[in-house]
């Protein structure tokens, strides 16, 4: 059996460190030891599929049981690809976030908002031949945290995104426009190379928009590609 | 036959950390990978369950890391018959638990051989980006052959090697900063 095609390693400017002391909880969580650099094989360039049959869709996060949830309803859509411009299809993507007041349905958070029986905050999605995905939901809050002094969050949405190898697996979040407080932010500034950082901005897409209904968002995704490529053959 | 590319026309997406509210995407069934309905209902093999306990730079219990295991079947494949995959939160002592069959040994790179394995990635609070390790199984014959194993300063192989515990318990703990610091993979 010939050798996998391994995927690209990325510069380290396009994503974040370990070790990013403005963040606080990274000081006693970052492996101090220099990582091991493993060459790919099947380990990690397979990956697991996600049949919808047992792992069924949920697109709408803005309802529950018909009932609408509180907030400012939104359609966020985008397309997954590698760093070829490659789609990834019938890709499972989750998505989870805060309620329109800044308050993840979680025991474990306190913040002093409500919380909303109409939003539980987690999609589940598989994207289309094209690699596109769509959902809609409600515009999450901003909220506080105790890294620093009169530290807020920017509004966000959590995304973990399943390629074909289990070493393109990520989490990330998606950031709106001209949120005041994306400056402010070590989450969002500790990836040195600033178009990086606003890759993870979404933007506002009027396609997207539905009239009468909701504001549309577009956040493309794109995954580590192959380090190499098979010719194509030519015509 | 190839062509390098070794620059990516569009970067990968910045990795972002899933912080300490990711349970809403926690489906405690999924630290099963043999339940009743699921992928891997009535696929034989050595029934194993593999269990640690995650700490940090101070060994206190990391009590909110999102666990996820990627391993090949009994039969050495990846996805053939075997869904290896699967998902656990660590709980108010940072242990983690998932029960699965035991993987068989997988091809390496040319003609090596890779020791039976499990990927044990760890997302959480305080963690940019996932942490990759591998769990070995102790006494198995292939581990002094294993390429990625022989990759490690021997002096720390151990904090890959998953310990028996009787039963079909296998135990991993992981530290993720200080002594005997777990050796994590650039994947």
């Amino acid at each position: 059996m010939p050798d996998p095609i391994p995927f690209r390693r990325p510069d380290p400017a396009t994503q974040p460190p370990y070790d990013a002391p403005e963040y606080g909880s990274t000081h006693k969580r970052h492996p101090k030891q220099k990582l091991v650099v493993v060459p790919h094989t099947l380990t990690e360039t397979s990956g697991p599929r996600f049949d919808p049959a047992f792992y069924p869709p949920q697109v709408d996060m803005s309802q529950v049981n018909g009932r609408a949830a509180m907030g400012e309803r939104i359609i966020v859509a985008g397309r997954v690809t590698d760093e070829d411009g490659r789609p990834l299809r019938g890709a499972m993507v989750e998505v989870w976030q805060a309620n329109s007041s800044g308050r993840y349905h979680h025991p474990r958070d306190q913040h002093d908002a409500p919380l909303d029986p109409n939003f539980e905050g987690r999609a589940r999605l598989f994207t289309d031949a094209e690699g596109n995905y769509s959902f809609v939901s409600i515009k999450p809050g901003a909220y506080p945290w105790r890294n620093h002094a009169n530290a807020w969050r920017p509004i966000h949405i959590h995304f973990g995104l399943h390629g074909a190898g289990f070493a393109q697996r990520m989490i990330t979040q998606m950031y709106f426009p001209g949120d005041p407080l994306l400056p402010l932010d070590p989450v969002f500034n500790c990836t040195a190379d600033e178009a990086a950082r606003n890759r993870l901005v979404s933007t506002f897409d009027l396609d997207i928009t539905r009239p009468e209904w909701a504001l549309g968002y577009r956040f493309d995704i794109v995954l580590r590609g192959p380090a190499a490529t098979p010719f194509e053959n030519a015509p | 036959m190839t062509r390098a590319l070794m620059t990516a026309p569009i970067p990968a997406t910045a990795s972002q950390t899933a912080g300490p509210y990711w349970h809403m995407i926690d489906f405690p069934e999924w630290a099963d990978l043999l339940r009743p309905g699921g992928p891997n209902a009535g696929v034989a093999g050595e029934r194993i369950t593999l269990t640690g306990r995650i700490t940090d730079g101070d060994g206190a219990p990391c009590v909110d890391a999102l666990v996820e295991i990627w391993q090949a079947g009994p039969d050495g494949a990846y996805g053939a018959g075997f869904h290896g995959f699967g998902r656990c939160a660590s709980n108010e002592d940072g242990v983690f638990r998932f029960t699965t069959l035991k993987p068989g040994a997988v091809p390496g790179l040319g003609n090596a051989t890779q020791a039976p394995h499990i990927v044990v990635t760890i997302f959480a609070r305080g963690l940019m980006k996932h942490v990759v390790t591998r769990a070995y199984f102790a006494n198995e014959a292939l581990n002094a052959a294993d390429p990625v194993l022989n990759l490690v300063d021997p002096a720390r192989r151990s904090t890959l090697i998953a310990q028996p515990e009787g039963g079909g318990t296998w135990r991993l703990d992981i530290r993720l900063q200080g002594e005997n610091e777990t050796v994590f993979l650039d994947v």
